[in-house]
């Protein structure tokens, strides 16, 4: 955040306090957010420590949430990637966006660039920025929001991460992640294919729950993957014979 | 290989990587890239399938068992969650309304 940009630090720049102000303004449900991650990481039985490196490290509360009760399980490595790569997936298509506005800064500084990038820095940039192309103080702006959003999540996380140190796990507030994780589900129904898609995904994660490996996870993901772009593939070719 | 020490450094390291690919994917290759067509169809449903895949299990099994009794908070809990989301679209009240009903179930009536 010291990078300099004409001689002057990022950080005097003009852009850089509406990038703190503007992300201040959106940042209260992430901290919820983050809270609830907190608790279900120690929850879940990982403990203090690496619940704290979790999330210094990862710092993704969908897919740290996503992949807690296959850690929990012992799942091996691959399945608890590959899962929290497909709940990432949305940040692979930001990238091509922030690419419109980034693309020219060495290649360094546009993956730590990405590291840092947020649905919310996203949302607030893209606000600002409707013009996808580069222009002046992008830069500082966009280390303005990342450092609010960094600093925001990680306060919350910790204060969950201590919280559920002293909750007793009679209460059962583990689950209070899988609550976070039921609200983005709902997000992401939009239309009958994809509540098609989330009731078999659910279905065949139960269904296949025995499978060793957690391969369950897997299994349910290809099978509703497939079956969503069936649906979409025919409701294409539906619309097509009916226009002829 | 959960029973090693290693495993959930390396699974959280190896999580840490996941972040950084996917977030820079497109931003990591020195030319650009156009997205690929296969890659829009499956955002739309992988993300969704492995939400769903992970909630449906956490919420319904018991030690890899279906619920045997209606006394479990769980259904409760995340159906409360739902409805608020389905009514409200706000995270916060979904999250705290799930939790509500978890803990009269569990410390209110002992289930």
């Amino acid at each position: 955040m010291t990078v300099s940009l004409d001689s002057q630090p990022m950080w005097r720049h003009p852009a850089f306090a509406d990038g703190v102000r503007e992300m201040a303004g959106v940042a209260i449900g992430l901290g919820a957010w983050g809270l609830v991650t907190g608790v279900a990481m120690v929850k879940s039985g990982l403990g203090v420590p690496l619940s704290v490196m979790m999330s210094l490290l990862v710092f993704a509360g969908s897919a740290q949430l996503a992949s807690l009760p296959l850690l929990a399980a012992g799942a091996p490595l691959w399945v608890v990637w590959a899962t929290a790569f497909c709940v990432n997936l949305r940040f692979v298509i930001f990238s091509a966006g922030w690419r419109n506005y980034f693309g020219s800064l060495p290649q360094r500084r546009r993956i730590v660039l990405g590291y840092f990038t947020t649905d919310l820095n996203y949302v607030c940039f893209l606000r600002r920025y409707p013009d996808q192309r580069p222009q002046e103080g992008q830069e500082p702006y966009f280390w303005g929001g990342v450092l609010v959003n960094w600093v925001a999540w990680q306060v919350l996380s910790m204060l969950g991460i201590v919280l559920a140190d002293v909750i007793p796990t009679a209460w059962g507030l583990g689950f209070a992640g899988t609550l976070a994780l039921v609200g983005l589900t709902g997000s992401l129904l939009k239309d009958r294919a994809t509540w098609v898609a989330a009731a078999v995904a659910g279905c065949a994660s139960v269904a296949a729950y025995a499978l060793p490996f957690k391969l369950n996870i897997v299994v349910s993901i290809a099978v509703a993957v497939a079956l969503g772009v069936l649906m979409d593939h025919q409701a294409r070719a539906l619309k097509s014979q009916g226009e002829v | 290989m959960a029973d090693l020490p290693w495993y959930p450094i390396v699974a959280i390291l190896g999580l840490a990587g996941v972040t950084l690919l996917s977030r820079s994917f497109f931003l990591i290759p020195e030319r650009e890239v156009p997205i690929p067509g296969w890659l829009k169809e499956a955002l739309r449903y992988a993300p969704l399938a492995a939400l769903a895949a992970v909630v449906v299990p956490e919420t319904f099994l018991t030690q890899g068992h279906l619920l045997d009794t209606w006394r479990d908070p769980r259904p409760y809990a995340a159906l409360a969650g739902a409805l608020w989301y389905w009514r409200s679209r706000g995270m916060l009240g979904t999250i705290l309304c799930g939790t509500a009903v978890l803990l009269v179930l569990k410390l209110g009536l002992g289930w």
